[in-house]
């Protein structure tokens, strides 16, 4: 696809801000054309954290996301707040640790990621955020693995380098997921 | 050519003013720009330079008066409200022809305002919120890669004109991120400014900046001075973009943000097979009314986007003078127009359902 539009959206400290830069940085080192915007109004706090992000093969007009390719769901209040901005036929991120997988639109497709419990596996609820990543990563391809590689390399410096085996481990466990959930529905006769 | 990064339309402001060395910079904290000051405070001593956190905004203009009137590479920034409590300073500084830079990442207004983008300060930027006959060169760039490019652009017209000059954004470029070439440390072009208060030192006649003349006779000889520059600046600086506008129905109006909402709204036009052109105006002011003329016998409208309550029409009026119809739409008070209803808009405008 030439343009992907994500809306990547959750509570505070989930860490929605940092994928979806993530997500820029390295949609730039693969030289494509990439917009980050972040919701920096009064509802950061306490409410829904989010972020727009466009990776795109050609200029991009408007860095606001009116209808997204795929959203990215942390929390149940963010659902229900982006679920209607996804395109029929789009990609629907749902952190079903957080909340049931009950009443989603029939005309998307659900990639269901219990991030902060795969993260607890993983022995740190922290890396819930790289998880629901590594779905994103695989269900979408908006950019390659070994880019965001390569990000977490630039990003996570200094003392902070150590951390860098724990993340590709809960990124690597969101890939899969998203590999399979994308794969299923793929076979669905319903797409 | 240096490494394309990914930054902060804010940070990237600073760090592009940093590199076209700029000396001072006086803050006051206001949202949404405050990374400016948070990135001067701990960037730019190491450049040399000088950050004030003011106990106000009227402390940080005159800050800027002062150190600007010493021949210093000057910079403020504020939004709306606070920019607002900088007007006496804005006619001050153009009085006494000092040079300046300043950003106005504005928000939704009146009054407070909400933190969110808004285009309500173009009658403030372009008619002057301070007393008398005086203009800002106004700068509307519409990436943060055009930031940086008008941040430099702005210093050198402020030392060329001694004036004031004004980048007019918004929190959308001020708070996201885009991939960016910065320029080299050391871009800014310099001119010799002998008529700044550097200290006689014993071997030349003293300097004087005021904005004082008690005569009527002088102030109006130095209004004429005044005045024979602000002609120069429009004969010199109008800058502006067009798209489309050899075969376009109809033809937007937008500068900033909403032009590239815009840009979006033409290609879901463009798919009803509808031809739409649009005039970005750069400078704000001089503002390009010659860009009108290269509206062609196809274009049956004119349309005013902008996010307030339809302020820069009155200019887009002027330029058209009459040879279109011209109409506005627009959101405001922190709410963005989207392409769809810009689009369908222009679709009831042109009678196309």
């Amino acid at each position: 696809m030439a343009m992907h539009k994500l809306i990547i959206s959750g509570f505070g400290g989930q860490g929605v801000m940092m994928m979806g830069q993530m997500i820029a940085y390295a949609g730039m080192m693969e030289d494509k054309h990439v917009t980050w915007l972040p919701a920096y109004g009064p509802e950061m706090r306490g409410g829904t954290a989010n972020c727009s992000v466009i990776v795109s093969d050609k200029p991009i007009s408007s860095p606001i996301i009116s209808k997204a390719n795929a959203v990215v769901a942390m929390n149940y209040p963010s659902l229900l707040k982006f679920e209607p901005l996804v395109i029929p036929g789009g990609l629907l991120f749902a952190n079903t640790s957080l909340f049931e997988e009950t009443h989603f639109r029939k005309d998307l497709v659900i990639v269901s990621v219990k991030a902060n419990d795969i993260a607890v596996e993983i022995k740190n609820d922290k890396v819930s955020n790289m998880v629901m990543l590594g779905a994103v990563l695989s269900g979408t391809s908006v950019v390659s693995r070994e880019s965001l590689y390569k990000v977490m390399e630039k990003v996570f410096v200094g003392a902070k380098a150590k951390l860098i085996p724990l993340n590709k481990l809960a990124l690597e466990a969101g890939f899969e997921i998203g590999r399979v959930a994308c794969a299923e529905n793929f076979n669905n006769s319903d797409f | 050519m240096n490494e394309k990064v990914l930054m902060k339309g804010n940070e990237a402001f600073a760090e592009a003013a940093i590199r076209y060395d700029c000396k001072y910079y006086f803050g006051y904290p206001i949202t949404p720009q405050n990374e400016i000051p948070e990135y001067m405070s701990r960037e730019l001593s190491k450049a040399d330079g000088v950050f004030v956190q003011a106990e106000s905004e009227l402390a940080a203009v005159n800050m800027a008066y002062g150190a600007s009137a010493a021949g210093g590479r000057v910079m403020i920034s504020s939004s709306s409200p606070g920019f607002a409590l900088m007007q006496e300073g804005m006619s001050f500084l153009c009085s006494v022809e000092a040079p300046c830079v300043i950003i106005n990442v504005s928000r939704g207004g009146p009054g407070i305002g909400t933190i969110l983008p808004g285009q309500a300060d173009y009658y403030q930027a372009t008619r002057g919120g301070g007393n008398g006959d005086y203009h800002l060169i106004v700068l509307a760039p519409a990436s943060i890669q055009e930031s940086i490019t008008l941040i430099g652009k702005a210093f050198e017209l402020s030392d060329q004109y001694r004036n004031p000059v004004l980048i007019l954004v918004d929190g959308m470029i001020g708070q996201m991120m885009e991939p960016v070439i910065l320029p080299d440390y050391h871009s800014g072009k310099q001119i010799d400014k002998p008529w700044a208060l550097t200290g006689t030192k014993g071997i030349r006649p003293p300097n004087t900046i005021k904005s004082v003349y008690l005569k009527a006779e002088e102030l109006e000889a130095w209004n004429w001075h005044l005045l024979e520059k602000y002609r120069k600046i429009i004969d010199c600086e109008v800058s502006y973009e067009t798209r489309n506008l050899e075969d376009a129905e109809i033809v937007f109006v937008a500068y900033g943000t909403t032009s590239r909402i815009i840009r979006e709204a033409m290609e879901i036009l463009e798919a009803d097979h509808i031809r739409s052109g649009l005039i970005r105006p750069i400078s704000l002011w001089p503002y390009p009314y010659q860009s009108f003329d290269e509206m062609s016998s196809s274009t049956k409208a004119v349309l005013v986007v902008e996010l307030s309550q339809g302020q820069m029409i009155d200019d887009v009026k002027i330029g058209v003078n009459g040879r279109f119809p011209v109409s506005y739409v627009g959101r405001f008070g922190g709410t963005v127009i989207s392409p769809e209803e810009v689009a369908s808009e222009a679709k009831r405008i042109l009678g196309v359902v």
